[in-house]
């Protein structure tokens, strides 16, 4: 009775993402009817050649991209949760999104007065640059938690010591900043709230083939995480090289969480929810299930907030960060307290 | 108990389940200049333990016990020796190799989130599955029989956390079966469960042993119950030294006794349990019942009171009806008394008023 509850909720979840991403694509400043968009999305005329523009410059890399980094950065919250086996941890929590953030702000110090090119819809080498600071970052913190994770035996001294990094590595952010220009300092803060419109075509084929090839990893792991959910011990004891897993889980979401982080800034929040919101959905803790659960039902819900994040029929767009977080946090204590059972094997 | 080497036939057998060489057994830790340095809590261990017998490790705390039962499993790499499981040295097997010859049952908290009392034992299938981990009709077979084998069938599709202690302990030992082992190590297996589903669990570990040729190890506090039901004992005493026989040989040599020696308790050979040290305040002549007279001089012993051999000289002397009425008889005084608790209640009261 349990099996077609999950096809249910699956097959519900991927449907609902897709009508999330003809939304998307109709909604905006200007919007475009469902019609033509599926025209345009085939390859035929719109009713008005404006339309092709709008859909496939703008409206189609932006809900690519939230596809991307929701279902990437929620199949890294899965992957991390069940390794460090905290419902605490997310793809952040070994310090990827300070490492990002210290990149770009190096990137923002360095470029001073000619960093003008650095604002929320980037182009040309300003983007480049900020994309590969952010990536250098999270790759330099990624490879200091790898050397520190050969001396640590057990996965919660590793998560501290990554939350540890975490920290030094914002102070220090936060200490270049003393330094930067005023302006250059509030392009990084918006940076550091996130978007998904700033994502050109270009970005795109480098973003989606890092991602498909991160969630690839996801979903062969998983049987590796199910190993892992009784413990390091019961995991040693079936085989499991533990090292060698911890590494892997490392590179995958460190892979997720750093191209993510790179194109659309540290998106906060998504990687801690949707693992939870999938496990109540599906009932369930078994990573076959989950991991590819997480990665719809996060591409479902960065749909939801690119759509929320710039309301139909205005100009204004608010920081994804902002949506994820003002709307996601009620949702996830609700049904968090809605579902105590759950709360309680999960975090007893 | 000899020193020598065991006959062919045997040796042949010893092979199947567990055999320890010259181990030496501790942990390393590594300076920060990278050199090991050995911490050694056992040394000179051989052991073999037997398919079809269920072998208990008994010893006081930290005389080493969980240190040789992770070095058996391979959690923990041996000094120096070698461990052989089912006849493949541990050391030069795959750790999916070991996996499939020896699964365990540990002491590790277990948290098993939203997963079933199935799905927990389905872990078990790890290195038996494909790359996958899909299970296939034959993992599914193999699991529910583990879980009809503990007993645990009817509660197979019950979320794990919501089982009872006793009951969660037999889905680990179902998902340690689903493995499909020929040896199954149990750290403490007993532990927090309440007398009946430890005499249960117990009963059961001898029986997979026996009914199913398995070697089971189980290391245990439960002495009396480990000694009652297991075939094979090793014992670590306070200077971490092994003793290895059936449990009576164990108490006959007195190993037993020597190693949970401590000032206030005696040990009983008879029940192979031990006993708190208590002041004597004298003998008694007994004449009970066969049926009544053990807990009868088990409500003397607890009172100071030991048993007159041939009644002579006793300062007390209790008759026994089939009835259950007591009477006690001391100098020339006659109390008659319904039940034990009158009967020590009347003891204490004479003891401490003077007469």
């Amino acid at each position: 009775m349990r099996v077609p509850r999950r096809t249910l909720v699956l097959a519900g979840l991927a449907a609902a993402t897709a009508l999330e991403f003809v939304l998307v694509l109709m909604l905006g400043p200007y919007r475009v009817p469902a019609g033509d968009v599926l025209r345009v999305l085939f390859g035929e005329d719109p009713a008005d050649p404006r339309w092709t523009v709008i859909v496939q410059e703008v409206r189609l890399p932006r809900a690519l991209t939230a596809v991307a980094a929701g279902a990437g950065i929620s199949a890294a919250g899965v992957q991390t949760q069940a390794l460090f086996r905290n419902p605490l941890a997310d793809p952040y929590a070994l310090g990827l999104s300070s490492g990002a953030s210290l990149g770009v702000a190096a990137t923002v110090l360095g470029a001073g007065g000619t960093a003008g090119a650095f604002t929320e819809n980037l182009a040309g080498a300003g983007r480049v640059g900020v994309v590969l600071a952010a990536a250098c970052g999270a790759a330099a913190v990624l490879l200091l938690v790898m050397l520190l994770a050969r001396r640590v035996r057990s996965t919660v001294v590793l998560l501290l010591v990554g939350v540890m990094l975490g920290s030094a590595v914002a102070a220090f952010v936060s200490v270049l900043m003393v330094y930067a220009q005023p302006e250059n300092a509030q392009q990084f803060v918006l940076w550091s709230l996130g978007s998904f419109t700033a994502t050109t075509w270009a970005d795109l084929h480098v973003m989606l083939p890092a991602t498909a090839l991160g969630l690839l990893a996801a979903l062969l792991g998983t049987k590796t995480l199910n190993a892992h959910l009784l413990g390091d011990g019961y995991a040693r004891s079936m085989g499991v090289n533990v090292r060698r897993s911890r590494d892997m889980v490392l590179l995958g979401t460190s892979l997720l969480a750093g191209s993510v982080t790179a194109f659309c800034g540290p998106v906060a929040f998504l990687g801690l929810a949707v693992p939870h919101l999938t496990r109540l959905a599906l009932g369930t803790s078994d990573h076959r299930v989950l991991v590819p659960g997480a990665m719809i039902g996060g591409a479902c819900l960065a749909l939801t907030c690119a759509l929320i994040s710039q309301p139909p029929g205005t100009e204004v767009t608010f920081p994804i960060n902002a949506v994820t977080s003002l709307f996601g946090a009620p949702l996830v204590i609700v049904l968090l307290l809605r579902r105590r059972r759950a709360l309680r094997s999960m975090i007893s | 108990m000899t020193a020598e080497e065991p006959a062919a036939p045997d040796d042949a057998a010893e092979r199947a389940g567990v055999v320890v060489r010259d181990l030496t057994a501790g942990h390393r830790s590594r300076t920060w200049r990278g050199s090991n340095r050995h911490h050694a809590v056992l040394t000179g261990i051989r052991l073999t333990a037997r398919p079809g017998e269920l072998t208990v490790l008994l010893g006081p705390n930290g005389t080493g016990k969980t240190t040789l039962l992770h070095t058996l499993c391979g959690l923990l790499p041996p000094l120096s020796g070698t461990v052989s499981i089912a006849g493949r040295d541990i050391a030069a097997a795959s750790p999916t190799d070991v996996a499939r010859r020896l699964a365990v049952v540990l002491t590790d908290k277990v948290d098993p989130g939203l997963l079933s009392a199935r799905e927990v034992a389905a872990l078990g299938r790890h290195p038996h599955t494909g790359f996958s981990g899909r299970l296939t009709a034959h993992d599914r077979a193999v699991v529910d029989w583990a879980l009809d084998a503990v007993g645990v069938a009817a509660l197979a599709d019950r979320p794990a956390a919501e089982l009872s202690d006793g009951e969660r302990q037999r889905v680990l030992i179902a998902r340690a079966l689903a493995q499909e082992p020929h040896v199954i190590l149990l750290d403490e297996p007993t532990a927090f469960l309440d007398v009946p589903s430890r005499v249960a669990l117990t009963a059961l570990l001898r029986d997979l042993a026996r009914d199913r040729g398995l070697t089971v190890i189980a290391s245990t506090h439960d002495l009396e119950l480990a000694l009652r039901t297991a075939d094979a004992a090793w014992l670590l005493d306070r200077g971490s030294r092994l003793h290895t026989g059936a449990p009576e040989d164990l108490i006959v040599s007195g190993a037993l006794a020597a190693s949970f020696a401590a000032g206030h308790l005696d040990f009983d050979p008879a029940t192979a349990g031990f006993r708190p040290h208590l002041a004597t305040r004298g003998t008694a002549a007994v004449h009970a019942p066969a049926a009544l007279r053990p807990l009868l001089l088990r409500a003397l012993y607890r009172e100071g009171f030991t048993p007159a051999p041939d009644g002579r000289g006793a300062a007390l002397r209790i008759e026994a009806t089939a009835d259950g009425t007591l009477t006690l008889h001391r100098d020339g005084t006659t109390v008659q008394v319904r039940d034990f608790q009158h009967l020590t209640r009347t003891l204490r009261g004479w003891c401490t008023t003077p007469h």
